[in-house]
């Protein structure tokens, strides 16, 4: 029988989908039965008191966590969370009930060794609760103790080679999409640069000192399956210069039928015949493809890398040959301020390794250095940008304004002159403009 | 600045102001000691390895801290 009654949680569990409390209750069976005899280093009941906790919320309409903590590993400022329950006399499984933020693997390629290996530690020295994964991509074990904490962060980095991940006023646990490891549209090899930055920046990812946090995020083509765009505050995003490959005779098999669009996606159901005017050439955002006799011709000069007819014609088109990546800053999601999309910093730049990514760390240290300095407590990128201006993040950064800043031509310029720019100034005779321009 | 005398300077106004607050801001310290954040980072990291400082973290936003001042520590038996 259940420690607490759950009325109101057991509601959820009504639902037609999975239901988190439904894990949580079997969760607390299996702790209770221990069938492995592990000997549990945190309470038994911590899953029961979780549940107890939680009804108690929904109950009074009231969160029962105390905020935050100062707990941690020896010389990180970062990777635990400390949770602590302002009920610890009715539920004592949970008066601490710290989190504990691990780095992912790239691209999340986990090994079912690993993950077992995780799981059993966690299982030993925490509540068996995981996020897999939390927003930011890391993977998130919720619910131990203070005298767990060095235990587990001693297993982790001596038996797992593996790092806590980042939170708080961190560089946080940079997270990257599966890359050119499984797929063919990537432009650059997202888990090297991962790696390397995450490598470069560890004291930025242990130890506090930005305003805010701050994530990057690494896609390696615009269909952007980390959301980079969306959520990092600087996201790397693959693209190509040149034009987009096309293979006519796959292209006349998109169109005879004998290739699945989509890669064989959305096959449930009998959309009818490939219509390619229809699906791929009126769909281009720009409206630079045709197909005429035949033949799919794209004017390159006018895509703007929308990934659509690349996704519905996989094997007929290819991304280009010069390959790169685009920067672009200030993405977040509605905390303070509400959401922002990145807006684009770096328009192409070329990835190159054998160089230690020295371009892009250069634009990734003087955002930083600017946003340091001149960011206020809680202030993310984003906010900054906004409230000083694209410009004079430009100016920060040393990146010369290109038409691509322009984020709405003639209505809404990120870009303006300033005098010294302009020849002649502002000044100018009025009596000569006045020979042209009458009252 | 030696390390010595940027200890000194951090101490000093932090305890200053421990009637009205025990968490602060990096950007605090860096004002305190009058130096560019990344300058100030290093002393400022040394502080917390010897133990001069502590960090504070609600999850979305670190603080630091004189070790075992503010309610919490206290509170939750971390002291």
């Amino acid at each position: 029988m259940a420690k607490h009654k759950t009325p109101l949680l057991d509601q959820l569990e009504t639902g037609p989908w999975p239901s988190f409390v439904s894990d949580l209750k079997q969760e607390a069976i299996k702790r209770a039965k221990n069938e492995k005899g592990l000997e549990l280093q945190i309470p038994v009941d911590v899953v029961e008191d979780l549940l107890g906790v939680l009804e108690l919320s929904y109950k009074h309409g009231r969160t029962h966590w105390k905020h935050g903590g100062i707990v941690g590993v020896f010389g990180y400022g970062g990777g635990v969370i400390g949770r602590y329950n302002d009920q610890p006399t009715m539920f004592p499984g949970v008066a601490h009930f710290h989190t504990v933020r691990v780095a992912q693997p790239g691209g999340k390629f986990y090994s079912t060794e690993y993950l077992r290996q995780l799981c059993n530690l966690w299982d030993l020295r925490g509540s068996g609760i995981t996020n897999m994964h939390g927003s930011t991509g890391d993977i998130i074990l919720i619910g131990t103790t203070t005298p767990q904490l060095e235990e587990i962060f001693f297993e982790m980095s001596h038996n797992m080679n593996q790092d806590l991940g980042g939170s708080g006023s961190n560089l946080r646990t940079p997270a990257d999409c599966i890359g050119q490891a499984r797929c063919e549209f990537a432009c650059y090899d997202t888990q090297d640069l991962c790696y390397n930055l995450t490598m470069e920046y560890q004291d930025e990812l242990h130890r506090p000192a930005f305003p805010y946090k701050f994530k990057f995020k690494f896609d390696g083509c615009p269909n952007c399956c980390v959301a980079s765009i969306a959520r990092a505050d600087m996201s790397f995003i693959g693209g190509w210069k040149d034009d987009i490959r096309i293979d006519a005779e796959a292209v006349k098999a998109y169109v005879g039928g004998e290739i699945k669009p989509n890669g064989g996606a959305h096959a449930g159901r009998d959309w009818g015949k490939f219509d390619i005017q229809k699906e791929v050439i009126g769909l281009c955002p720009t409206g630079c493809m045709k197909y005429e006799n035949n033949k799919l011709t794209i004017n390159n000069r006018e895509c703007t890398r929308c990934m659509h007819c690349i996704n519905a014609m996989p094997r007929a088109l290819r991304i280009g040959k010069e390959t790169g990546l685009s920067i672009l800053v200030g993405a977040k999601a509605p905390i303070l301020d509400g959401a922002q999309m990145g807006s684009l910093l770096v328009p192409f730049v070329e990835v190159n390794p054998d160089d230690d990514y020295q371009a892009i760390k250069k634009v990734v240290e003087s955002v930083w250095d600017w946003w340091m300095e001149d960011g206020k407590n809680r202030e993310r990128l984003g906010e900054l940008i906004k409230r000083q201006g694209f410009q004079k993040m430009l100016e920060a950064t040393g990146i010369k304004p290109v038409p691509q800043h322009v984020k709405e031509p003639r209505s809404n310029p990120y870009i303006f002159w300033k005098e010294e720019e302009v020849e002649g100034g502002w000044e100018r005779d009025i009596d000569a403009f006045r020979k042209d321009h009458l009252r | 600045m030696e390390q010595a005398e940027a200890q000194e300077k951090i101490v000093e106004a932090l305890k200053l102001k421990l009637k009205t607050k025990s968490k602060f801001y990096f950007n605090d310290l860096s004002g305190i000691l009058d130096m560019k954040p990344r300058e100030a980072k290093k002393y400022i990291n040394k502080m917390v390895e010897d133990g001069i400082l502590e960090y504070w973290s609600s999850g979305s936003t670190s603080m630091y801290g004189l070790p075992g001042t503010g309610k919490q520590a206290g509170a939750e038996n971390e002291d």
